[in-house]
């Protein structure tokens, strides 16, 4: 018998960005059965907390209203991205993504670790060992979705390289290439993306390499075909499609930080008592919500995170 | 009587023009209440305020056109400014009541604490109530009795956008392309004023000293 342990941090199914809208939509692929055909390769998740037989029953529920959140939320998670390599409006890397080629996939490690090289998406992410997460994402914009991942945690992939002691952070870049990426013509950000995290952070398990949405592939706007997901953290951390993993003695300098140092900091901790300077934290919109909710200290983690921060000033390290 | 050449004169374009995307946005927003396609992304109020605020600083540099092209080319349609105006205030006000109410929903606290302490957010507050005089005395009965105040009262126009397009700039992210656009736009159209009254000056002198 296979029994799910839940763990601290697991939502439930039901706290997914308009469920009713995911089962529609599984449904509309099946009946139009053109997505199903297109991303042939649906990934396999052993021990989901949501598998597929537990959903359908659940379709009819949402009988009235499932035509309504077929078309009205659509594809919410794959069409509303901050993705500036394809635009900087959210519905820019729906429209513009589909040039990103993501086989073949090449990552390059190197810095302080024993394995150094290149390696596939399959040489650092083991499919056998994905998960599913289920994690709120709070954007720094002050909006929030809950999306449900699959991927594996950082440290597995990282201790397939070995990271040794002179790591102190590792630091991820997303490929730089302005035929796949049209919005690199231009210079909203210094490309390539950077992002960084502290090797305790990034051990840290709740932090995943995601490699799926809903159990199929990545779709290019979320960052295919393997991006950093950090649920705690604002929504910018989570670099997408990587093609650079490094492991570094000095905290790296990440970009949003190099656009504005005093709105966006290293840390980037979800933290409703720390307003950007330009708006406030205290509240988020949940996508689907027509009010505010209160944003929770570390996005609702602290109970797993907080440790990783004692005595210091979140207020200072932002 | 109704005329053909009224139907389609300037004046009735002007007002399609100007209602024509407050028309589009309605539309759209119904389509979304009603649970329908609509364009408004999945974040529709983060839509509307951007698309409102924009419009607002469009407008407002458009009415801000209107006295330099009526004296470069001779058209005469100084008479359709107070018309603009009025849409910038328009534009304006959706802004406004989408911010209070579809985005904050009267939550004092924060915006309080908005317009007090984040500049941008009192920029574009104090733009906001500076209209709301002009568009109360933009009748023709408040012009005549008026008098010449009612011009005095009607610079704050220039103060007006220069404080929208500073809030345009400042509350966007990184992507600065289209305010810096709008930033341009007004630069040239306050340095026309600026020449202009340069020139009246010169030739005031001149006259003093013949």
């Amino acid at each position: 018998m296979l029994i799910k342990i839940k763990n601290s941090w697991d939502l439930n199914e039901n706290d997914v960005t308009s469920e009713a809208h995911y089962l529609s939509r599984r449904k509309f692929i099946r009946a139009a059965g053109v997505l199903g055909a297109g991303s042939a390769a649906n990934l396999m998740i052993p021990n989901l907390g949501v598998s597929q037989e537990e959903l359908m029953p659940g379709t009819n529920m949402y009988g009235g209203s499932e035509l309504r959140d077929e078309q009205n939320t659509l594809d919410i998670i794959t069409g509303y991205n901050n993705f500036y390599e394809f635009g900087t409006n959210k519905d820019d890397p729906v429209a513009n993504a589909h040039t990103l080629i993501t086989e073949p996939w090449s990552v390059t490690v190197d810095g302080h670790c024993d394995n150094p090289g290149v390696y596939s998406v399959e040489d650092l992410v083991d499919h056998s060992k994905l998960e599913e997460r289920i994690y709120r994402m709070r954007c720094v914009e002050a909006w929030s979705m809950v999306i449900p991942w699959a991927g594996v945690s950082l440290s597995e992939v990282l201790n397939k390289v070995k990271p040794n002691s002179k790591a102190k952070y590792v630091y991820f870049e997303t490929l730089v290439d302005k035929k796949q990426m049209p919005g690199q013509a231009g210079n909203v950000i210094k490309w390539p993306y950077r992002e960084g995290l502290r090797m305790d952070e990034a051990m840290h398990p709740l932090t995943i390499m995601a490699v799926g949405l809903y159990g199929r592939k990545l779709a290019n706007q979320n960052g295919a075909p393997l991006r950093l997901v950090v649920p705690w953290k604002y929504g910018f951390k989570g670099v997408k499609s990587i093609v650079k993993i490094s492991f570094v003695e000095r905290k790296p300098n990440t970009s949003w930080m190099r656009l504005a140092p005093n709105e966006y900091g290293f840390y980037a901790n979800v933290n409703p008592k720390v307003p950007h300077p330009r708006w406030s934290q205290a509240k988020e919109r949940r996508i689907g919500d027509f009010g505010r909710r209160k944003t929770l200290m570390f996005n609702g983690y602290g109970e797993q995170v907080a440790y990783l921060y004692d005595g210091m000033n979140l207020r200072r390290n932002f | 009587m109704i005329t053909l050449e009224k139907v389609f004169s300037l004046r009735v374009l002007l007002h399609l023009l100007a209602i024509g995307p407050v028309l589009w946005l309605s539309y759209q927003m119904w389509l979304w209440l009603s649970g329908a396609p609509h364009v408004l992304t999945a974040n529709p109020i983060e839509y509307i305020t951007d698309f409102t605020g924009r419009g607002t600083v469009r407008m407002l540099l458009i009415t801000l056109c209107v006295t330099p092209l009526a004296k470069l080319g001779k058209w005469r349609i100084l008479k359709y400014r107070r018309l603009l105006g009025l849409y910038a205030f328009l534009y304006g006000m959706l802004h406004f009541l989408n911010y209070m109410v579809l985005d904050y929903f009267f939550d004092w606290e924060l915006i309080i604490e908005d317009v007090l302490e984040r500049k941008a957010i009192t920029f574009g507050m104090i733009a906001f109530a500076c209209l709301i005089p002009l568009a109360a005395t933009s009748f023709k009965f408040m012009m005549k009795k008026m008098g010449k105040n009612w011009q005095k009262l009607h610079r704050l126009i220039y103060i007006i956008t220069i404080l929208a397009v500073t809030h345009n700039y400042m509350m966007v992210k990184a992507d600065v392309l289209v305010p810096t656009i709008h930033a341009m736009i007004l630069a040239i159209l306050l340095s026309y004023r600026v020449y202009v009254n340069w020139l009246k000056y010169k030739t005031s002198n001149k006259k003093r000293v013949a």
